[in-house]
């Protein structure tokens, strides 16, 4: 119908000014040199040839982090999906449910709070103490980092793994069981070859944020080193070098998007409109 | 047996993902200022919260911001979704704008923030409650059209062109067809504009300013010298209303099921 058409027009507009006009700024000032208005690929330049490799190093130290906690969320998410998908439906639905609500709180309230715990007169240190052992240092490393990314981002992957194993007919598991298949035979070639496209989700879900986060390592690495997410924060709020810090967001969002490009060539199921949730 | 150790595998990532908010909630009680001795039990941070004017005026933004991002960005949402289906004969611009649509979906936040941050300054705009709100409405609209779209795919096209066919002009039909057909899809979308406008953090630490927080900025910048319990106490009721919520809502769907 010709006039519902047009029902889209101003979100088109808004979009044209909120979503790409601000993308374009962005890389309009990581083509420039601080305080001047001729286009430069210096920014860039410095960013692969800096002094000691710093910015090279933030990269690849944010990279692998972020990589660590993806494999830590579906080694420890996996199993409970597939536990719970198990499970008779009013239980599994108690489960997921119960899966979900710490999301709800709000994402810094549970950060500060595994500060308490972690801490130096933290309760795990007390616990430690009170058995006779010598407290340790907890919080402010890179241990601690990675646990609150796990602690935060499970969820977003024990759900994309549930959804598509809830999914899983059960007779095709019992055909394969009568056909003489293991129980693990029939995981491993049915279960978990069809909740791949979940496993991809899941990935995204999880990568993505942990490698952009500048709350987390702030918060539980004291902010002693710098990931992605600081030196974008940095750049813009405090060094206030917005065309660097634009360079890095570029470069970024650029890492983000060949990431998913590779990772949805391995999910042939994948259909943006229909597939999100 | 094996049942039995899988069980018990749940249970331990549930503790693992409570015990820092029971935690909290244990402190919350805790009559001693700090988060780490225990003084007796009180409610006195209960009492002191509500007369808290920085942790209230964070949760008064907080909440507006989550109500009016939520209004607007279902009502956008599902009005382009329409318009955006509508588009079918030209696939070409239909993905495109999906694309565009995409962007804040996949863009990592601080990307979404900190290009805002920029409009927003080259337009000299005065950061505020204002910019914060225009800002959660950018991220909020593609989640509600994504789950309105779905549902616009599943329905039957002929339904509209037989209530037109009948009489129906096209605002009836859509009143009386459309909208109860893609109900869910709208109610799934606003639902998700809320929760995730309600728990922003990046987006609104660089796209606020004069004294306007939100409850996710207030925490960030009163982490690092150390929470007043007041937070404890919010952060305890918030549990609650959430736990509340999601037990009344089950409760009613378990009835819907139980009635059909």
């Amino acid at each position: 119908m010709k006039t519902t058409r047009i029902l889209g027009i101003p979100y088109y507009v808004w979009m044209a000014i909120f979503i790409v006009l601000p993308l374009v700024l962005m890389l309009v000032l990581s083509l420039q040199a601080r305080g001047s208005d001729d286009w430069t690929l210096d920014n860039f330049k410095n960013f692969f040839a800096s002094e000691n490799g710093m910015y090279m190093r933030i990269i690849s130290d944010s990279t692998v982090l972020a990589g660590y906690s993806t494999v830590l969320c579906l080694l420890i998410g996996y199993p409970v999906a597939y536990f719970v998908s198990k499970l008779p439906s009013r239980q599994s639905s108690f489960f997921l449910i119960m899966l979900v609500l710490p999301t709800w709180l709000n994402f810094l309230l549970r950060t500060y709070s595994w500060m308490n715990l972690l801490g130096k007169n933290g309760l795990i240190n007390k616990f430690l103490v009170f058995f006779g052992l010598k407290p340790m240092n907890l919080l402010y490393n890179n241990g601690a980092i990675l646990l609150g990314m796990v602690y935060n981002f499970l969820p977003f992957m024990v759900y994309p793994i549930y959804s598509v194993m809830a999914k899983i007919k059960p007779t095709f598991l019992e055909a394969a069981r009568d056909l003489g298949a293991s129980e693990f035979q029939a995981f491993w070639k049915i279960t978990f070859p069809l909740t791949i496209p979940g496993i991809i989700t899941g990935i995204m879900m999880v990568f993505m944020p942990a490698v952009s986060t500048f709350v987390i390592p702030e918060l539980l690495g004291g902010g002693q080193r710098m990931y992605i997410g600081n030196l974008i924060q940095h750049q813009f709020l405090q060094s206030g070098d917005w065309n660097m810090g634009s360079a890095v967001s570029i470069l970024m969002m650029a890492m983000i998007l060949v990431a998913m490009f590779i990772l949805n060539k391995f999910d042939a199921t994948g259909d943006k409109e229909d597939a999100l949730w | 047996m094996v049942k039995k150790l899988q069980n018990l595998y749940i249970y331990l990532v549930l503790v693992f993902l409570y015990a820092p908010i029971l935690v909290l909630a244990v402190y919350s009680f805790n009559a001693s200022k700090s988060n780490r001795v225990w003084g007796g039990f009180s409610l006195k941070w209960y009492v002191a919260l509500f007369s808290d004017r920085e942790i209230m005026s964070a949760l008064y933004y907080t909440l507006m911001c989550a109500i009016a991002a939520t209004v607007v960005s279902t009502i956008i949402g599902t009005i382009s979704a329409i318009g955006m289906h509508a588009l079918n004969d030209f696939p070409r611009i239909k993905a495109f704008a999906l694309n565009i649509n995409y962007l804040p979906v996949i863009n990592p936040d601080i990307v979404t923030g900190i290009s805002l941050m920029l409009v927003f300054s080259f337009a000299s705009a005065r950061m505020g409650f204002v910019t914060m709100l225009i800002s959660h409405i950018t991220f909020c609209v593609p989640y509600v059209v994504l789950s309105v779209l779905p549902k616009l795919n599943q329905m039957d096209k002929h339904l509209i062109e037989a209530a037109m066919d009948l009489g129906a002009s096209p605002m009836f039909a859509l009143r009386k067809i459309v909208l109860p057909e893609i109900y869910s899809g709208i109610v799934t979308g606003a639902l998700l504009a809320f929760t995730l406008s309600i728990d922003d953090f990046v987006i609104s630490f660089f796209n606020t300013g004069s004294g306007v927080s939100n409850l996710s900025i207030f925490i960030y910048s009163a982490a690092r010298r150390g929470i007043s319990p007041e937070v404890n106490a919010l952060s305890t009721l918030m549990v609650l209303c959430v736990s509340i919520l999601l037990v009344v809502a089950n409760l009613r769907s378990g009835k819907e099921i139980a009635s059909k």
